[in-house]
């Protein structure tokens, strides 16, 4: 077997040939030019949901030459909590992933500055209320961009029949479809009221007192329309105040119009306490609505969603906006932020709000009035009041505005559920801020 | 005797290469072949048991931004923290009762099986062990719609005869007694099974020789089948006793922990400090906390064994 000998002559030759073939051979723009891209999505609720978000990333894929994977977590058992946890330990993972309100900050260090995808968004779309700055912002520096899909307003989903029966409280009229709220009575005194006759009619207000976000986020609402805050903006810890004092004097009443076993409820006891139509009222996302739609079509004709009560501080109405982020670990990170430029587009924001039957909410000022709400139904126009379509309440999160490093303590931790259902349950008022005060300073740790 | 002929072959080759010879004389101990047979064992232990545990014990002495070495501070931090001690408490109550209604209500099983002649007993068997091999997350899936707060099956039967309802997780005596009753119905089946292997090696001239002395049944079991089966009870304790303590899953499902904490073990409660508060570095803490107390329990009850064995 014969074996030819390179010379080095022959060898330097025909690299220098390779390196000036490579260097002045035209640029072709492959399928794949501009590289790849993997994006971990929350997996959406609603079914078929999950084909806007692909569509529109196969869309811009195709336009900027880009390789896409798309996993689909679900937040069933923290699953997307779990694989950011993973993701930022490890320093390796997908180069998008969407993730729940507190993470930004918690990931803070992670991720990439979007001040370059945030700033010509608000100019688009407009400005974005208080609790997206609060949680996806920090130093002036943008963590995350808000998500439309899973973004959610919990506000109450009345039963119309119900509360004008027992309650004597007309829901259409007071947030009439196609107009501004007239809801001025709307008060937390009129809603205990309301929740008493109805608990006396034979069905109560479907409201959480368990660990799971539906019952923190109603406490966190109830205690910032009080001004009761548990840890202020500066990160002092503010238990011991007249204001979470009225807080837990007013939940204590409430409490006594509640289901019993509402300190075992979860993220889905409400629902089903509406779908199967022994509730009058719970507070939640449209989910429980159209759920209701397919299996109880009764009970969902009745059922009216609107803008939360006031107390003596105001409205506050709890908002959970889901995040992008992008790693600073990613590959491709100036890819990932010329999609998040085309998820937030107002087109791609519309066929969000669509395709979820208008489960999903844009963070964004002039996105609140798409048609989608005002056509939703039945009952038509049930679904109007849902995004705030006339900024008639503060949409906050609850333990905000503590850091929101510590206020994520309070939130995972149901530290206002558990004061609330401490102080209902017999211990004394000062026994229960005592226990709140030493679970604070156990959050203020860094 | 392998080992005669094994040395006997190592010597005939001796003129073989150093190199080789070497390598064989390696292998010609069985302690070596023992060895490279389980190293893959070896290997994944490592892998995804030491390794982890180490990282963990890293992972604990972080500060919560996981950016500074802060030593013992974690584990001083947790000690001053009510629901720490609340979850002590609670995984002790938790374990331990678990443990008991399983080691009672296997040993009473296993005699009745015992006691069921031929084919019928394998049915029984079979059946009994139905509720260890189902996966728990979805067995306890189902025990959470018979607890369901308002649609519980439970309270449903009770009403037609006045009782209830229930509020079966709502509150802290009947939320603990569910997570108990569902991992008791769980575990029962592996003590029924080991004490059933352990009661089938008790020789029957035993129970000949107790019956020509008068002994009743009750000393049959004080007097010999106890003292045949103690080994195999302290173990199979033990070895549940470990699992019983790290449980997850059944809280997880059924209470998440609550009312107010009240049903938190550990590995449950390290999840919501460590993942769901984003402070991995307290929950790896409050997880590790479970090595000392398993380690003491372990220690009492191997040496027990040990020195029952040197006995024998």
């Amino acid at each position: 077997m014969s074996r030819k000998t390179l010379t080095r002559r022959q060898f330097v030759a025909a690299t220098a040939m390779s390196s000036a073939a490579l260097i002045t051979a035209p640029y072709v723009r492959g399928a794949y030019a501009a590289g790849k891209l993997s994006i971990g999505f929350w997996d959406h609720w609603v079914p078929g949901a999950n084909s806007a978000s692909t569509e529109l990333v196969n869309q811009w894929a195709a336009k900027e030459k880009v390789e896409v994977s798309i996993d689909y977590i679900t937040s069933n058992n923290k699953k997307i909590e779990l694989t950011a946890a993973a993701e930022a330990q490890a320093k390796s993972g997908h180069d998008i992933l969407q993730m729940p309100s507190w993470w930004p900050h918690a990931y803070s260090e992670n991720l990439e500055p979007l001040n370059d995808v945030m700033e010509p968004l608000i100019k688009q779309n407009g400005e974005v209320n208080g609790t997206v700055k609060y949680l996806g912002q920090s130093g002036g520096k943008w963590l995350a961009v808000p998500a439309t899909p899973g973004s959610q307003i919990k506000g109450p989903c009345s039963r119309i029949d119900l509360m004008k029966k027992y309650a004597g409280i007309d829901v259409q009229e007071m947030y009439p479809a196609g107009s501004p709220p007239k809801a001025d009575n709307w008060t937390m005194e009129t809603f205990l009221k309301a929740a008493e006759a109805c608990q006396k009619g034979g069905f109560a207000f479907g409201i959480g007192l368990g660990e799971t976000t539906d019952s923190v986020d109603t406490a966190g609402a109830i205690f910032q329309s009080f001004g009761a805050d548990l840890v202020n903006a500066k990160g002092e810890v503010t238990v011991k105040t007249d204001a979470v004092r009225q807080a837990l004097e007013y939940y204590k009443k409430l409490i006594a119009f509640l289901p019993p076993d509402a300190p075992s409820w979860d993220d889905a006891s409400n629902n089903k306490w509406l779908i199967s139509g022994r509730g009058a009222l719970i507070l939640n996302p449209p989910s429980a609505w159209a759920v209701a739609k397919r299996d109880a079509p009764q009970v969902a004709e009745q059922c009216w969603t609107h803008g939360f009560p006031a107390g003596p501080k105001g409205r506050f109405a709890p908002f959970l906006p889901y995040f992008w982020g992008v790693w600073s670990f990613g590959k491709n990170k100036e890819a990932a932020k010329s999609l998040l430029l085309h998820l937030s587009s107002p087109s791609s924001i519309e066929k969000f709000v669509a395709v979820s039957g208008g489960y999903d909410l844009p963070s964004f000022a002039n996105m609140t009035k798409l048609k989608t709400w005002a056509e939703e139904g039945p009952p038509k126009g049930t679904l109007f009041h849902y995004p705030d379509p006339y900024k008639h309440q503060t949409l906050s999160i609850a333990a905000s505005p503590a850091p929101p490093k510590i206020a994520q303590q309070i939130y995972s931790q149901a530290t206002l559920t558990k004061l609330a259902l401490r102080y209902a349950r017999g211990e004394t008022m000062e026994q229960a801020l005592a226990w709140a005060e030493g679970e604070c300073e156990g959050f203020m740790r860094s | 005797m392998a080992d005669v002929v094994v040395q006997q072959g190592r010597v005939a080759r001796t003129s073989g290469t150093r190199k080789r010879g070497s390598l064989r004389n390696a292998l010609g101990h069985k302690s070596t072949v023992a060895f490279f047979l389980t190293l893959p064992l070896i290997l994944l232990i490592v892998l995804l048991v030491l390794y982890p545990a180490f990282y963990s014990v890293y992972l604990a002495t972080l500060n919560k931004a996981m950016t500074k070495f802060v030593g013992l501070g974690n584990f001083t931090f947790l000690f001053k923290r009510e629901t720490f001690w609340m979850v002590v408490k609670q995984s002790c109550i938790f374990a331990i009762t678990a443990v008991v209604f399983k080691a009672l209500i296997g040993f009473i099983v296993a005699h009745f099986v015992h006691n069921i002649p031929g084919k019928k007993q394998r049915k029984w068997r079979g059946m009994l062990l139905v509720p260890w091999v189902i996966p728990p997350a979805m067995s306890t899936l189902a025990w959470l719609w018979l607890f369901d707060p308002s649609y519980s099956a439970f309270n449903y039967t009770l009403s037609f005869f006045g009782v209830g309802p229930i509020p079966w997780l709502g509150d802290t005596f009947w939320a603990r007694f569910a997570v108990i009753l569902v991992n008791v119905w769980y575990g029962a089946p592996f003590f029924l099974i080991m004490y059933l292997a352990a009661l089938k090696s008790v020789p029957d001239q035993l129970y000949e020789a107790a019956a020509i002395d008068g002994a009743n049944w009750w000393q049959r079991i004080w007097y010999v089948t106890l003292p045949m089966m103690r080994n195999i009870i302290a173990i199979t304790t033990l070895f549940s006793l470990i699992v019983t303590f790290a449980n997850f899953d059944i809280v997880r499902i059924l209470t998440s922990g609550g009312p107010l904490d009240t049903t938190h073990l550990f590995a449950t409660w390290a999840f919501q400090v460590g993942i769901q508060s984003s402070d991995i570095p307290l929950g790896a803490c409050v997880s590790l906390f479970m090595v000392p107390i398993l380690a003491v329990a372990a220690i009492f009850i191997l040496r027990d064994v040990t020195k029952r064995g040197n006995e024998a």
